[in-house]
């Protein structure tokens, strides 16, 4: 397939675009990286350390010399955490993100496509109110509303669920909870706008027509379509949880990268945050591309010239 | 709504040949559960702009006892620290002993202002730049919208971190070198906080835009104004804008409470808006760093949850009602 050739090859100006970008953003930005420390003894000191990241070179030059590394696999040492290099702190901290963030996935998906498609189903009766109440509702308590109520409630008045940490299988369930369900709203919402605009189509008339029941009309036909905007959503969604989440991981202490995403920016670990956008853009770029192509497999009308 | 009714308004419509807007606004009033959202949302404004005056000393003596009693402005401390919600104060106090109604009082007031003004700011950054793309079209069109799609994949937290802590550093800068003073200084923050939040929340009102002009451009109407000799601005301004002022009025009021929700995870980060001030993200927030084993201080995470999570159905109904109403399908 030419076209998506193409745009895999795009991919590559475009992340070195990105880079750019977020390092420019960060050098435009004052302070620097060890402002929080304690002031260098002397100036010569000072100079060392500058000199030792190459914090003394023009920022061209800088954003350079960290490309190539990126180009050998090498994401350079955090400016924070002195004796890691980001490839480290990335690789011990993304299995985590990526353990919830998929579990939360699964849950919106798994929640959504069916809330969704039963409202759809059920359009102008109670059941459709019922579950388009509950989409917008999960739409309405975000992790910051769902996650401190959630461990007051079950972890520490009731006892039943750890109230963070992320050790054993119990521990999983409240994070996960707290990140998919306001999702699984979202999920839902797509799922029933994209079942009720498919159902005003000719081809489900047509399919009524020859005598299908309803039942098959609604799983055979109308879901292949109906089912359109919510793989496009899923890919940016997917990008956005497996990076893992500032609050959830904040508020169950669990040891992901989403933590690192603000405090990198907050210090000004510039080889921090550039390997995660840089990470965060692949996945995003990679999914949409992903996205696409199951796009023009499930709706064949969809030509990519 | 009903058949019948449908039925009927579409009659009339034609009977008395209304403008697809008031149509809408006519539908908008036959949905009794948008509608009622919009009431609640009303008669939350008139609460929370009225509130100063209700809590001030002189409209507390009229006032009959038990209700004069709970009357409380957000940043007075009482000696009661943890207090339960009781006649005194109704939703509890906090760890300062301040009470927690007035606070999530003015909690909501705040955030429906940053919302509110966000909003706004995010609408003139993604409707010019939609309509500029969709109206130049061809290589301008292109460019524009590659812009748009590289900052969708640079994550929105940096782009706001940088901005707020650059501006918070230079305003503490110019208030401790004396060339403002602290309440010169909070304002401007305040006012970065709007600035910033809007500044990341306009790419979809910009994909949207571009892709309204992107179709009328074409029209009939729009190459007649150009016959007579309209020039870009009057054309862009007068003839096509105007069509799609239904669209960006629906995805606005959406967008309020995206950035209501974005401004209680700045809060919650201690970048959005700075104590004693307080909005309910914030207040949310300091309910949370409360939580511990030995007793639970329920009233500081139950009320700023719910009146949170009330106004943001509330928008969400009054939005998803206007979406229908404006959709041009509803009249079938």
């Amino acid at each position: 397939m030419p076209y998506f050739l193409k745009r895999a090859l795009f991919l590559f100006p475009l992340l070195l675009l990105i880079s750019l970008l977020a390092f420019a953003l960060l050098k435009l930005a004052p302070g620097g990286p060890f402002d929080k420390e304690r002031a260098p003894a002397t100036a010569e000191i000072k100079r060392a350390i500058e000199a030792k990241y190459h914090l003394d070179e023009p920022w061209w030059q800088q954003y350079l010399r960290y490309i190539g590394g990126v180009m050998h696999g090498d994401f350079g040492p955090s400016f924070k955490y002195r004796n890691h290099t980001v490839t480290d702190i990335i690789a011990q901290g993304l299995p985590v993100s990526v353990a919830l963030g998929g579990m939360a996935f699964a849950l919106s998906l798994g929640v959504g496509i069916p809330l969704g498609f039963w409202s759809a189903a059920r359009r102008g009766q109670w059941g459709d109110y019922l579950g388009s109440f509950l989409a917008i509702l999960a739409v309405c308590v975000p992790a910051l509303v769902v996650g401190p109520l959630l461990v007051m409630g079950l972890a520490i008045h009731w006892r039943l669920l750890p109230v963070a940490l992320w050790t054993s299988p119990a521990h999983v369930i409240l994070p996960t909870l707290t990140l998919g369900l306001y999702f699984s709203g979202r999920v839902a919402r797509l799922m029933r706008e994209g079942m009720l605009a498919t159902l005003h189509e000719q081809f489900i008339t047509t399919a009524r027509a020859k005598g299908l029941d309803d039942t098959t009309v609604l799983l055979k036909h109308a879901l292949r379509i109906a089912i359109l905007p919510v793989v496009s959503y899923a890919g940016p969604l997917l990008a956005d949880l497996l990076t893992g989440s500032f609050i959830v991981e904040n508020l169950f202490q669990i040891p992901g990268v989403g933590v690192f995403m603000v405090n990198s920016s907050l210090n000004r670990d510039y080889p921090m945050v550039i390997g995660l956008v840089l990470l965060y853009a692949t996945l995003l770029l990679g999914l949409n591309l992903l996205v696409d192509v199951g796009y023009s497999y499930l709706d064949r009308r969809v030509k990519y010239e | 709504m009903s058949e019948a009714g449908a039925v009927s308004g579409q009659r009339s419509a034609v009977s008395e040949s209304l403008s697809p807007n008031q149509r809408a606004w006519r539908r908008f009033r036959q949905n009794r559960w948008a509608s009622a959202c919009g009431g609640f949302l009303a008669v939350l404004l008139g609460v929370i702009l009225l509130w100063p005056g209700l809590s001030s000393e002189r409209v507390a003596k009229v006032m009959p006892g038990f209700l004069s009693a709970g009357l409380h402005t957000p940043n007075e401390h009482s000696g009661e620290l943890f207090a339960p919600p009781s006649s005194q104060h109704w939703f509890g106090t906090d760890i300062h002993g301040r009470d927690i109604f007035s606070r999530v009082i003015y909690g909501a007031r705040v955030s429906l202002l940053v919302g509110a003004v966000g909003a706004c700011v995010s609408l003139v950054i993604g409707v010019l730049w939609g309509a500029a793309a969709g109206y130049l079209g061809g290589r301008w069109d292109s460019w524009l919208m590659r812009v748009v799609d590289v900052l969708y994949s640079l994550p929105s937290i940096i782009f706001v971190i940088v901005l707020i802590t650059t501006l918070h550093g230079a305003l503490d800068k110019l208030q401790s070198a004396g060339k403002l003073t602290v309440a010169m200084r909070d304002t401007a923050k305040f006012v970065g906080l709007f600035v910033g939040l809007g500044a990341v929340s306009w790419l979809t009102m910009a994909r949207i835009v571009r892709g309204q002009v992107l179709t009328l451009r074409t029209r009939q109407f729009v190459d007649a104004s150009r016959a007579l000799g309209a020039t870009h601005t009057q054309i862009l301004f007068r003839h096509i804008l105007p069509n799609i002022t239904g669209i960006i009025i629906v995805y606005l009021m959406l967008l309020v409470p995206a950035i209501v929700l974005y401004e209680s995870f700045l809060s919650y980060l201690g970048l959005g808006i700075q104590p004693p001030q307080a909005s309910l993200g914030s207040l949310i927030a300091d309910g949370a760093a409360q939580i511990n084993p030995i007793r639970i201080y329920w009233w500081l995470l139950v009320f700023p949850c719910s009146v949170l999570v009330s106004t943001l159905l509330a928008l969400n109904f009054f939005g998803d009602g206007l979406r229908d109403a404006f959709d041009p399908r509803g009249d079938r």
